[in-house]
């Protein structure tokens, strides 16, 4: 009679495929994962704490090194958190120009997700193509607000410039080319029969319990769950714009990266209106200099590309939050690694991370 | 769901659960603060009752206010697209709740987290551990008694 016992495997912090410094504690029975951990915390900066001791307006630039590939839709939750308690009404053109950005951030981020799912399923070609293409999106962001990771654009009242004249000539050429670089996206790895198997039916979460887990973004709605916060709760000026919420049925790994496939489509689509109707104008509401909120408390939540980015803030009518909490979506989707990779090989946990999308700079706030 | 209705609800609870239970916000702003003692029992009828559906636990969280530390529910029902907030306190000299895990799962790190950084024991919580600090972390830091000053590294000796 042969002996056999299960095994544990650390899988990171320092391992290219998990995406920052996480660690999974997979549990293994031969190849087959019995239990994958994850562990976190190694890029814990106490940014909750940190808000506690700055101004509200200090407090912008620590949003950009929460999801740090989507910095633009954190700056837009947090501002917006801050206009909502104050009640400050942002100048059109400002609110056209925050669409732009974030949506123009959610297409860079998913072709982030795009290519380092396919590095880590082994295809490199694909992360160069990814990036190459962001690439194009980072200058435009450079040439709105001198960054091109960290932007800390968008303020309390509207943005922090307007947008100089080269801006508008260099998306309508990115927006023309964008359909053609999806094209060949889909041809690289949508008709790619080797990716196809290693994500179609891996990692399956049904509608139910993806909402129980408190999934949200794409992950949720590769599982059928229509829930988009651009149209349950608009905010901003979303609901002047006509866009679709791409979902999925089965919720496995394939789902998750064809919705955003799609969903990069939707967002070219929605610059392309918001670019059409953006009307001349201030960018910039007059706002108090020193910013004191008078006291109470507001929850805002936002969608980002990685699902529901909320704020918390309590204020007692100081210049500094009382309390802010942030509710991370990288963070609370992470609690379906351990039971999606469960039964599955060591490759499919690479998969289901991958297409989880967790950043670890949000994750571990 | 119309404001009506919610606020049906809320009469609807205060009845039900009397001194336990206080209405501080209506209509989009709903908000309920509970007695730690009856929490599991608002937030089961909240997810499963027909009616309103709770069913997603958006946000959980807390916060210090020195002599009590307050423990936040956001929740939202999908199927209606309202939003309601549940509030329980709990004294600095008993920093115990009930765990919602067991009727969200997606509690669970949010209630580690609430545990690492500001103390509060959820009883009833299949792993309670620290999630974002290390384990041997002294202190709870988003305490408002926790000042960032003393949280010194200790004397790292030189190794050569």
């Amino acid at each position: 009679m042969l002996k056999t016992e299960t095994f544990t495997l650390n899988m990171g912090p320092q391992h290219p495929s998990t995406h920052g410094v996480l660690q999974v504690v997979l549990e293994l029975d031969g190849e087959t994962v019995v239990q994958a951990i994850p562990n976190m915390g190694y890029l814990h900066r106490g940014i909750e704490k940190l808000a506690e001791s700055r101004t509200y307006a200090q407090f912008i630039p620590y949003t950009d090194r929460l999801d740090y590939v989507s910095s633009m839709g954190n700056n837009l939750g947090y501002c917006q958190t801050v206009e909502k308690i104050m009640g400050i009404k942002v100048p059109e053109r400002a609110e056209y120009l925050r669409i732009i950005m974030t949506e123009l951030n959610r297409i860079a981020s998913h072709l982030i997700f795009m290519g380092s799912l396919a590095i880590d399923l082994g295809a490199s070609t694909g992360m160069m193509f990814g990036f190459r293409s962001r690439e194009r999106i980072l200058d435009l962001f450079d040439m709105a607000c001198g960054a091109r990771q960290t932007y800390t654009y968008i303020r309390f009242g509207g943005v922090s410039a307007d947008i100089p004249a080269e801006f508008i000539p260099a998306l309508e050429r990115f927006l023309t080319d964008f359909p053609a670089m999806l094209d060949e996206y889909h041809r690289l790895l949508t008709g790619n029969e080797i990716l196809y198997h290693r994500l179609k039916n891996t990692g399956v979460i049904s509608a139910q319990r993806a909402v129980e887990i408190g999934l949200t973004g794409p992950a949720l709605r590769a599982s059928g769950v229509d829930y988009d916060i651009r149209k349950v709760e608009p905010y901003g000026i979303y609901d002047r714009f006509d866009f679709s919420v791409p979902l999925g049925q089965v919720g496995d790994c394939w789902d998750r990266y064809t919705i955003r496939m799609e969903e990069m489509k939707q967002s070219a689509d929605i610059v392309t209106q918001a670019l059409n109707e953006m009307p001349e104008g201030t960018v910039m509401a007059s706002v108090p200099k020193v910013v004191k909120p008078p006291a109470g408390e507001v929850y805002h939540s936002i969608e980002n590309p990685r699902g529901e980015l909320g704020y918390y803030i309590v204020s007692n009518g100081g210049t500094n939050p009382y309390r802010l909490h942030v509710r991370r979506p990288s963070f609370i989707n992470l609690q379906v690694l351990n039971e999606a990779c469960q039964g599955l090989l060591i490759g499919d946990v690479v998969a289901i991370l991958a297409t989880l999308d967790s950043l670890m700079g949000e994750v571990d706030c | 769901m119309s404001n009506r209705d919610i606020n049906n609800l809320l009469t609807e609870l205060k009845a039900r659960y009397l001194e336990d239970i206080k209405i501080i916000g209506e209509e989009a702003q709903a908000a309920l603060l509970v007695e730690p003692h009856c929490l599991p029992d608002i937030l089961g009828f909240l997810k499963t009752n027909e009616l309103y559906q709770f069913n997603m636990l958006r946000n959980l969280t807390a916060v210090d206010y020195l002599e009590y530390i307050e423990v936040v529910y956001h929740l939202y029902s999908l199927p209606f697209r309202q939003a309601i907030t549940v509030k329980t306190r709990c004294g600095m000299e008993d920093l115990q709740v009930p765990s919602a895990t067991t009727i969200w799962p997606s509690a669970n790190f949010q209630e580690r987290e609430v545990y690492d950084l500001l103390g509060v024991r959820f009883t009833g919580h299949p792993d309670l551990r620290r999630i974002l600090l290390r384990d041997e972390f002294d202190g709870h830091p988003l305490r408002k008694t926790y000042h960032t000053d003393n949280a010194g590294e200790k004397e790292v000796k030189s190794l050569c």
